[in-house]
């Protein structure tokens, strides 16, 4: 296994290395001149000047890259006019209009969004694996039939939709909640807890919906294989068929969702933090594109490419745990 | 593996005539007719694109169009909250106004209606003609452009398309209209998934009678993608756009959202949903009618997509036996 995780890990080092250089060349040979972007609208024509050398931007294209490769990988100096501004590794670039690097701005916003994800996800593998579940223990009735319903408008229900709903039912009417506001876990565990419980089960009930599906007719057609009608034959109870045989063999494309899915999820949250007002990653996106602060655009599209890859890799092992009749190869 | 496009190559039966992209067609139909929900969903779907279509007259109609402020039909006082009950709903504004500018909401849903139908179509239609172009070229070309297409599908597939649609339209040109942006935007993003399946079906049919037939007469590959293929490629295109249709509303929606889509004054669902957050206590209706307009559009077009690919799934049969076996067994 660890042979196949090293090399699956330089294959994720090749994939990065050309977003890098696809990403690079849409944002810095955009039409536009991106040292006036990366200034902002209230620069005046010798401020951005000085940011296009700050930037390197007088320099040939391929330097630039250059500069930004070994920046990810021993830091890098910048320049300030004044003095110099050293950027650590992994330097992802420095934004000029918060006077910060962005790996660290990235660094700050990382914990909500990884409280939020982590706490979703939690809610939706049990609620969607759950009411999955459920549906095929009792298909042909009723609850399947509500069930299947409720799922499939799951799917069509934006977060920003169930997000809204939560918050008129639980913080105006029922007076329940308090607005979310977020609490660092380290400040206070239950604090933290309690404000993050809305924006977790607005992201859950989406994903929830999808995986809910997924284990449905992945339980439905491990049901129909030989195995389980070997063991019917045998007299085993439907509770235990379902539960103990079939559902490990059901649950490998439900693994394999979670890292296609992956990428959607962080669009997802990004909604979740925007909708909540959560200090995440993504509303650190939303903001920078909205001010064209494009080292950290850059820098956020590159950290999320990697997130991506490497939840592909924990799932590909993952998945031959859970089923094994395939090899990592 | 069974293909559903296999008919042509099935034993001469009633069917035998006919081509396979025409039995599925009729496979569609038949479940379509079975369902009532999907009717349902149709039928508001229809409604819905008559409605977005008709906007102008109805607007003319009513009497008011979507971007004239009414600052008397909102309380300044109170903060913007639209006068009269039910956020100022009457005679001239049908649905109500807007909180804080007046503007009136009927209007503005209607025409939010005509923005997101329009970003999805043209989405799904640009992802439709790249999918299909990367899914043929990988299917019929040499091994190493295979290899490079579908190495570059996984990468497109694994995206996070609102991250990465969010960063370009930070070095989008001005410009460039909004509604066109996030068209060409989404859809060069996520056409992935629609070429994995284009590959994979081609490569199903290219182990076809028919097509070997065709490459004997000295076909060229360029005709027997077109003559041969696509026919047959038909089916499953139609079925994944639709499926695809809804997720490009909600794209669009959410980018809206975000305050990184559709651009005041063209109202959007998803824009006026998201300046609504701040108004749901004050006045709910806000919040209530373009959520529920976005709601019902995607659950139609998910349930209109969902009856669509149930038909033409194999694999949907053996879950219906193993469900009506149950049934009639009985309790365990």
């Amino acid at each position: 296994m660890i042979p196949y995780v090293a090399r699956r890990l330089l294959g994720v080092v090749a994939v990065l290395l050309v977003l890098s250089v696809v990403v690079y060349a849409t944002f810095y040979l955009a039409p536009g001149d991106p040292a006036r972007l990366a200034c902002g609208p209230k620069c005046d024509p010798e401020q951005v000047r000085q940011v296009r050398a700050q930037l390197g931007l007088d320099e040939p294209v391929y330097v630039q890259y250059w500069h930004f490769l070994t920046g990810v990988v021993t830091g890098h100096d910048y320049s300030t006019g004044t003095g110099v501004r050293h950027c650590d590794a992994p330097c992802l670039g420095l934004s000029f209009q918060n006077d910060q690097s962005v790996t660290g701005l990235i660094a700050q916003r990382l914990p909500a969004t990884a409280s939020l994800a982590a706490g979703a996800m939690v809610l939706w593998l049990v609620i969607g694996i759950g009411s999955g579940l459920l549906s095929v223990l009792r298909r042909g009735g009723a609850t399947e039939r509500v069930l299947t319903w409720i799922t499939l408008a799951g799917t069509a229900t934006p977060v920003f939709i169930s997000g809204i709903g939560l918050l008129m039912l639980f913080c105006a009417y029922l007076e329940w909640l308090p607005f979310p506001t977020y609490v660092p876990l380290t400040d206070d565990p239950e604090q933290w807890a309690w404000n993050l419980l809305l924006p977790c089960l607005a992201l859950a009930l989406l994903e929830s919906a999808k995986y809910a599906r997924l284990t449905r007719s992945s339980l439905l057609e491990t049901l129909a294989e030989d195995h389980v009608r070997t063991f019917r034959a045998y007299g085993v109870g439907e509770r235990a068929i379902v539960g103990r045989h079939a559902l490990r063999g059901a649950l490998a494309p439900v693994i394999a969702l979670t890292a296609a899915d992956f990428g959607s999820m962080f669009g997802n949250a990004m909604l979740t933090e925007t909708m909540f007002g959560l200090p995440g990653v993504g509303q650190l996106l939303v903001h920078a594109t909205q001010t064209i602060d494009l080292p950290v655009v850059v820098g956020l599209v590159m950290v999320t490419g990697a997130a991506v890859a490497i939840a592909n890799i924990v799932a590909d092992v993952l998945y031959a745990v859970a089923d094994r009749r395939v090899a990592l190869r | 593996m069974t293909s559903l496009l296999t008919a042509p190559a099935r034993p001469a039966g009633a069917e035998a005539g006919a081509a396979a992209p025409a039995s599925a067609a009729r496979r569609v139909l038949r479940r379509l007719r079975a369902r009532k929900a999907a009717l349902a969903a149709a039928a508001v779907l229809a409604l819905l694109v008559l409605l977005a279509l008709a906007a102008p007259l109805l607007a003319a109609l009513e009497g008011q169009d979507p971007t004239t402020y009414h600052d008397g039909l909102v309380d300044s006082a109170r903060g913007g909250v639209p006068v009269g009950p039910f956020g100022g709903i009457d005679a001239e504004h049908w649905l109500g106004v807007e909180p804080g500018t007046g503007r009136d909401l009927f209007v503005r849903l209607l025409y939010g209606a005509r923005v997101s139908l329009a970003v999805a179509a043209g989405a799904t239609l640009v992802q439709v003609v790249v999918g299909v172009a990367v899914g043929l070229a990988a299917a019929l070309g040499n091994r190493l452009a295979d290899s490079v297409l579908s190495h570059l599908t996984d990468v497109m597939v694994a995206l996070p398309l609102l991250v990465f649609a969010i960063a370009v339209t930070a070095v989008a040109p001005a410009d460039l209209p909004r509604p066109l942006l996030l068209v060409v935007v989404i859809g060069l993003i996520a056409w992935g998934a629609m070429a994995r399946l284009v590959r994979a079906q081609a490569l199903s049919l290219l182990k076809l009678d028919y097509v070997s037939a065709a490459r004997l007469t000295g076909a060229s590959t360029w005709r027997i993608a077109r003559r041969e293929l696509l026919p047959g490629l038909a089916a499953p295109v139609i079925t994944y756009a639709a499926v695809m249709l809804p997720q490009n509303m909600l794209n669009e929606a959410s980018m809206s959202f975000l305050g990184v889509g559709i651009k005041p004054p063209t109202p959007s669902w998803g824009q006026m949903l998201s300046s609504a957050t701040t108004w749901f206590r004050a006045d709910p209706l806000y919040v209530v009618l373009p959520a529920l307009m976005l709601f019902v559009t995607t659950f139609a077009f998910t349930v209109l997509g969902d009856t669509v690919r149930a038909a033409l799934d194999p694999r949907e049969e053996s879950r219906l036996r193993v469900g009506r076996e149950r049934r009639k067994g009985g309790s365990s």
